[in-house]
């Protein structure tokens, strides 16, 4: 079954030349290809008009064999990991598992997701989830448009501004918490020192030691740190629109504002969407950087769900509660990315 | 406006400021206003990791220490309290890098470039999985662990048995890269030519031989695009630390950070100085890559 990887490349070029329309020379006893280097799906269309089906079927057959070792493994490893472990989750969040034994699954009921409308911290910790959700991907997008049209305008050293724009990104939450716990102390913090300098004395405040601004300290910190991938998203859009339609908005005379806003960025819809999604899915798993600046309880002002879960499952061993918390986290991803895979799918994109 | 001809070769001085309008001026001053943003918090983290315990409560931050304040203790301190950290992470980062970005290689290469019935149904069950909240999986993720009991399965090799919660973490992040490391590979496959793949097919190459001869050597670009990404990603990753590392000799360094952070509640200077040898492989890595980088993070969506 070995093949010799040169005189693939030999014939290879020997089909170019032929398809060029240069072929005397033939000097191999192999029957010549008419169909040059069509993909396989084209290859056996046509070979099974031209009688060979039985052999070209069993082919088929043979490379869906073939395929199994390929993609088996890592799904078995997923089946597992992924679905195996959410179908489990599920099943856990039915019992009433709250001790270090193991759980008891003779016993299900939908006691656990009972509870929660009735606790303030789920309340809250639902309500900051959705919040970060919407603001922070709202703003980020904005941030991440504006950012990648004023990198786009044929400027010097765009590489440069470009890469220090999506810096951020590189860095762990666990690295960025420590930067803004910094960023945000009272007395000695850069926000507060600078607005000191400013002379704007008035709006220094204790950012994330209070209730009343630690999701807004949370959410533009956040920002900073995920604006740059917005940008690079919203930039290969731009990239993808035709130089025409902006001079076409120049010709009708059209100030530039209006131009971005009524036909470049309605082209852009494709980008936000994806930059949205993957803005959300980021959101709902800010748990590290919360986890770091207020360990696993930031108060009910900065409470999210990935953060509640990790409490009641890993420090309070209330398992089954922790597991129904995890089954809502799950459940919001799915309605953010599920109408979004499905869409891909019905236009062919998958 | 946009869209002319990028930097062209003649960056010559005069033409520099011909092309100095009052909105380029503008322009200019808002790019680099937005990198002063950008940088404050890092730049702000450099000044403080130089400065004495006195130096960063009395002098403003973001300007560098004087020698009176100058020292390089809070780097030595953190890093003595990071290596061991450091290590944990480089030993378990490495493999489970490797690991996904092959296993997404194999796989996209089965869903993509042999044929065969229900492909494209297995394939949206990769891809699903690359937006699941790690949340929704850490209880069964411990439990499963905790019955797997790895420490005890492993007792013939005591080396091997004291690090149980490394190679479960190797594991674990094995397997919650392998969807986003096959839609990397997948999207690559897409667009690469099939002329030699049926010409070796012609030949009597099999599947495998493909794959090692042909689709393999091709796709190195992309795996430099994919180890990058899942480097950073689990270089960066904390959340499955906490589940499964409980023993303290195997804290990996996003933990041996955040203890840091937590038990020296206003050393600033040394959670500073942490901060940055935590970060400085990601750091480079993206310095030195930023392109497959790039690349790498927008390829999910």
């Amino acid at each position: 079954m070995d093949f010799d990887i040169r005189r693939t490349l030999t014939r290879l070029s020997r089909g170019r030349r032929r398809a060029a329309g240069s072929d005397e020379n033939r000097t191999d006893d192999r029957p010549v290809r008419t169909d040059g280097g069509a993909s396989s799906a084209s290859t056996s269309a046509s070979a099974s008009t031209s009688g060979h089906t039985s052999r070209w079927t069993r082919l088929r057959h043979s490379e869906a064999v073939q395929a199994i070792p390929f993609w088996l493994p890592p799904a078995l490893l997923m089946g597992l990991f992924v679905y195996g472990a959410i179908g489990w989750n599920l099943l856990i969040s039915l019992t009433d598992w709250s001790s270090l034994l193991g759980p008891d699954y003779t016993d299900l009921s939908l006691e656990m997701y009972r509870q929660m409308p009735d606790d303030p911290s789920f309340v809250a910790a639902f309500r900051n989830t959705i919040v970060l959700l919407v603001a922070f991907t709202g703003v980020s997008l904005a941030i991440g448009l504006v950012l990648a049209i004023l990198v786009d305008q044929n400027i010097r050293f765009e590489n440069t501004f470009r890469t220090i724009y999506l810096l951020p990104m590189a860095l762990s939450f666990v690295v960025t918490a420590i930067f803004w716990a910094w960023m945000y102390n009272p007395t000695t913090g850069t926000i507060n020192v600078v607005l000191r300098g400013l002379g704007l004395d008035f709006l220094t405040r204790n950012w994330i030691g209070n209730p009343d601004t630690r999701l807004a300290a949370i959410i533009f910190a956040l920002t900073w740190q995920f604006s740059g991938y917005a940008m690079v998203v919203y930039l290969a859009g731009l990239r993808a629109i035709p130089d025409a339609h902006y001079e076409a908005a120049k010709v009708d005379g059209a100030s530039t504002f209006r131009m971005y806003l009524r036909v470049i960025v309605p082209q852009l819809s494709a980008a936000t969407t994806s930059a949205a999604v993957v803005l959300m899915v980021f959101a709902l798993k800010a748990f590290d950087f919360i986890f770091v600046m207020f360990g696993n309880n930031p108060g009910r002002s900065a409470d999210i769900l990935a953060v509640m879960m990790f409490r009641v499952a890993f420090s309070r061993s209330q398992w089954a509660y922790g597991a129904a918390v995890a089954t809502v986290l799950f459940l919001l991803a799915l309605a953010v990315v599920g109408p979004y895979l499905y869409l891909q799918y019905r236009r062919g994109d998958l | 406006m946009a869209h002319a001809d990028a930097d062209s070769a003649d960056g010559s001085l005069a033409r520099t400021l011909e092309e100095l309008d009052t909105q380029r001026i503008a322009l200019y001053v808002v790019l680099v206003g937005l990198i002063a943003f950008y940088l404050s918090p890092l730049w702000g983290g450099v000044t403080t990791a130089f400065k004495t315990d006195a130096g960063f409560v009395q002098t403003t931050p973001l300007i560098p220490p004087t020698p009176e304040w100058f020292t390089l203790a809070p780097w030595q301190e953190a890093f003595g309290r990071l290596q061991g950290g450091l290590l944990n992470s480089v030993t378990f980062v490495i493999p489970a890098t490797v690991l996904s970005a092959l296993f997404g290689s194999l796989a996209a290469y089965g869903l993509t470039k042999l044929s065969w019935r229900g492909q494209v149904g297995v394939l949206v069950i990769f891809l699903a999985g690359v937006f699941l909240p790690y949340q929704s999986v850490l209880v069964p993720l411990r439990q499963f662990w905790s019955m797997v009991g790895l420490a005890d399965l492993l007792s013939f090799a005591p080396f091997l048995a004291e690090r149980a919660d490394l190679i479960e973490l190797t594991i674990t992040h094995t397997a919650y890269g392998i969807p986003i490391c096959t839609i990397l590979f997948r999207s690559y496959y897409k667009g690469m030519d099939d002329e030699m793949i049926e010409a070796a097919k012609i030949d009597g190459a099999n599947a495998f031989g493909i794959y090692r001869r042909i689709v393999f050597p091709l796709s190195l670009p992309m795996f430099a695009v994919t180890l990058i990404y899942q480097f950073t990603q689990i270089w960066n990753d904390l959340l499955f630390a906490l589940v499964l590392i409980t023993a303290r000799s195997n804290y990996v360094v996003t933990q041996s950070l955040n203890e840091l952070q937590g038990s020296l509640a206003q050393e600033y200077n040394i959670q500073m100085a942490g901060a940055f040898i935590a970060a400085l492989p990601t750091i480079l890595v993206y310095v030195i890559f930023g392109r497959q980088f790039a690349q790498g993070i927008t390829g999910a969506s």
